[in-house]
């Protein structure tokens, strides 16, 4: 019981450090990426959270920006990216497209991102400003905290599994 | 200006010309499949001609519309009404390749029109006069299945390996994708 209350304390410690933390792999594909530098930028400046360091390694962060179309041809693509991201890992569908393919009724774009990897939070808009996508960031802060990432979801319900629960 | 080319078109290669029209100055001659590599030649060579610029090919699929169809003695309908004096043509060609070609010699401009039927989609490849074609063709390939004799490189351009179909054909529902991965929607 003790060890409990101690594992899930470090737990929280560890979760408090990573939503203050967040490392993003922007995985920019269209028109949004505009919208994308904009919140970057000092004037938005998303620093402030502690997510300013765009790593364009997937290797080295644990926030997936999905910004703009993904077509069916870079699915593949897109997959590859977010296997080789470290757990945990979280993933913001960032803009119409990437969260349901928008606009887009076509042979060739994909009718959302969702539709080969989880996302955390999806941010509407075509192309959604600066601020929704800092609401979209504490919306995910909050998650991070509470451990309701898919990935934290998912570690914890392999965890019980192999426990024998 | 450039009527000189639809004129010098018609008096080289006669019956193959099947029909031009020069409307606001936009020349276009629809030609037959056959003398398409010829009349291309003629159209680079030529000084008089010197087209060097190859503007770009595509291709339009008439798909219920009237196709090419002479308009003459009849209420033209389709693309006969919207085309005035373009109705002579191969009467159900559904597909017509487009190549618009430009001269930076003489600044003049002409666009060649080829009727191709559906069940015999080809036509000879222009990728060796002008190699800028050659990508274009691929796109016209990738997109209608217009296959080019003689191409050195037909093979899809956007689209993957795996898809099937030609999408911009107007029979090409809207609604079908072809993807290459999916997810398992259970590991939430």
């Amino acid at each position: 019981m003790g060890l409990e209350i101690a594992t899930t304390k470090l737990e929280d410690a560890a979760n408090w450090g990573r939503k203050f933390s967040l490392f993003t792999y922007p995985f920019v594909t269209a028109c949004c990426g505009m919208e994308f530098m904009s919140v970057a930028a000092p004037k938005y400046d998303i620093a402030r959270f502690g997510a300013e360091f765009p790593r364009f390694s997937p290797r080295q962060s644990d926030l997936l920006m999905i910004v703009g179309t993904i077509t069916e041809r870079q699915g593949p693509v897109l997959k590859r990216v977010y296997d080789q991201m470290a757990e945990p890992k979280w993933v913001i569908a960032f803009g119409v497209c990437a969260s349901t393919g928008g606009f887009y009724q076509n042979y060739s774009a994909m009718p959302g991102a969702d539709q080969v990897i989880p996302v955390d939070v999806y941010i509407p808009g075509c192309p959604p400003r600066p601020e929704q996508v800092l609401d979209a960031i504490i919306l995910l802060m909050k998650r991070v905290q509470e451990g309701r990432g898919h990935s934290q979801v998912r570690h914890k319900r392999e965890q019980i599994a192999r426990a024998g629960g | 200006m450039a009527k000189a080319v639809l004129d010098a078109l018609g008096a080289r290669f006669g019956a193959a010309i099947l029909a031009t029209s020069s409307h606001h100055g936009d020349d276009v001659a629809i030609v037959k499949r056959d003398a398409l590599a010829d009349i291309a030649r003629f159209l680079r060579d030529d000084p008089a001609m010197a087209f060097n610029l190859p503007c770009y090919c595509t291709c339009v699929d008439y798909l219920g519309l009237d196709g090419m169809a002479p308009s003459a003695g009849t209420v033209p309908t389709g693309y006969a009404s919207r085309t005035r004096g373009e109705g002579a043509g191969l009467p159900d060609a559904r597909f017509a390749m487009i190549y618009e070609l430009r001269s930076l010699v003489h600044g003049h401009r002409v666009r060649l029109k080829v009727p191709l039927m559906e069940d015999d989609l080809v036509v000879p490849t222009l990728s060796e006069l002008w190699p800028a074609f050659n990508w274009l063709e691929r796109e016209t390939y990738d997109m209608y299945g217009v296959s080019f004799s003689g191409h050195p490189d037909l093979r899809r351009i956007y689209m993957y390996e795996e898809f099937v179909g030609y999408p911009l054909r107007k029979d090409y529902p809207k609604e079908r994708r072809q993807p290459l991965v999916r997810r398992e929607w259970s590991d939430e």
